[in-house]
């Protein structure tokens, strides 16, 4: 390769890597500010803001759905699995794929006694697909 | 012929004009084999999913034309850099060909994400890391198109977007593991290289049937917008002026 060329390779080389610097940094500085939600335990653990706009997700435990006698208000648990655990209630329509188990996220505001007061809630699908039949399997109800 | 002569060919557009003439129509023949198969195998014959039903055959299309919107940037991404460091004249026209292409695959992925969020997710958009980097993406797309049309002259037009390709070649990575590093309503990926896929074959055979057609589909059209795009900038050359009058070359 000629000097020439070597040169023009150089730049072009560090110019990439001066904006994938300057990008990382950026990136990492607003680390918290790019997560999409609060996971249970920066909830709990109060880290996610008090009466303040925000997202928050979990996974639905397991029973702890409960539904008002009359209108559409809802309780549920957003959980971890791992200890950190959050009520939160909501009035609407919940989203197809909401159920026990699920991986749901909710926007809202978490009050001050710890209950998440949720405007919207949607349902995080996983990268996991199956036929019903496969899941029967699973479930170990057979076809 | 060796890599480096198969390189100093690449120099010559007349070259290149010369022997892509088949492959255009190589690409486009299994395109369509391959899109007719995996299509009618995605929609018709593999199984619902257990969860979402019939609305996850969206990944169909999806999958692929995301897969293509960045693979058609990355290969931006090198003609960029070979436009800059060895002043190839077939690299700026890929530059150049390639960027309605990877514009509609962009648009198309976010068109068909959209449609899936809200029957799936209750929202038709999420500002999470993965949708809003490949907005970013198509933003890309669009700045490459509007900066070739704002330089009149073609040499510099070339050279302005080959900076702008290369540089946002740093947003490909960001897609890619946008859902790795940070909390998204986004899944993962649904094709990993180092596991196996999370789900059965009979849902990602004709996945990767689709993935394979998008790119014959790709390398189609990029062989056949180059092959006009040459005509076009060497119009003025004798070989040009000879193949128009009717004359083989």
């Amino acid at each position: 390769m000629n000097p020439k060329r070597r040169n023009r390779l150089l730049i072009v080389l560090f110019l990439v890597a001066g904006s994938a610097a300057t990008l990382a940094l950026v990136l990492v500085a607003l680390n918290d500010n790019l997560n999409l939600f609060y996971p249970p335990d920066q909830v709990v653990g109060g880290e996610a803001p008090v009466n303040t706009p925000m997202r928050a997700g979990g996974m639905v435990l397991d029973g702890s759905v409960a539904r008002a006698d009359d209108g559409l208000g809802v309780t549920f648990i957003l959980t971890d699995y791992q200890g950190s655990a959050f009520t939160v209630a909501y009035s609407g329509i919940l989203p197809d794929l909401f159920r026990e188990g699920q991986g749901i996220l909710v926007q809202g505001k978490l009050g001050a006694d710890g209950v998440f007061q949720a405007r919207e809630v949607l349902a995080k699908h996983d990268e996991t697909y199956m036929p019903p039949e496969l899941v029967d399997i699973a479930r170990g109800g057979g076809p | 012929m060796t890599l480096k002569e198969f390189w100093h060919r690449l120099g010559s557009p007349r070259w290149f004009y010369q022997i892509s003439g088949h492959f255009g129509w190589a690409f486009g023949a299994l395109a369509l084999g391959l899109l007719v198969i995996g299509t009618f195998w995605g929609l018709a014959v593999a199984p619902p999913d257990y969860q979402q039903g019939n609305s996850f055959r969206i990944i169909y299309v999806h999958v692929p034309s995301a897969i293509l919107a960045q693979s058609a940037y990355m290969l931006m991404g090198a003609a960029g850099l070979v436009l800059l460091v060895w002043r190839m004249k077939l690299a700026d026209m890929v530059l150049a060909t390639t960027v309605p292409f990877g514009m509609s695959m962009t648009a198309l992925a976010l068109f068909t994400g959209a449609v899936w969020g809200k029957p799936t997710w209750g929202a038709w958009w999420v500002w999470d890391a993965r949708t809003t980097s490949m907005l970013v993406l198509l933003f890309l797309y669009i700045g490459l198109y509007a900066l070739r049309q704002a330089v009149p002259r073609q040499e510099t037009a070339g050279r302005a977007c080959a900076v702008l390709a290369v540089v946002g070649v740093v947003n490909i990575p960001i897609i890619k593991y946008s859902v790795d590093w940070w909390l998204t309503l986004h899944q993962g990926a649904t094709f990993k290289l180092t596991e196996s896929p999370s789900m059965p074959p009979e849902m990602w055979l004709p996945l990767l049937v689709n993935v394979l057609g998008f790119y014959c589909f790709f390398g189609a059209n990029l062989v056949g917008r180059l092959r006009l795009e040459i005509l076009r900038r060497e119009h003025g050359t004798a070989w040009v002026q000879e193949l128009m009058a009717g004359g083989r070359t």
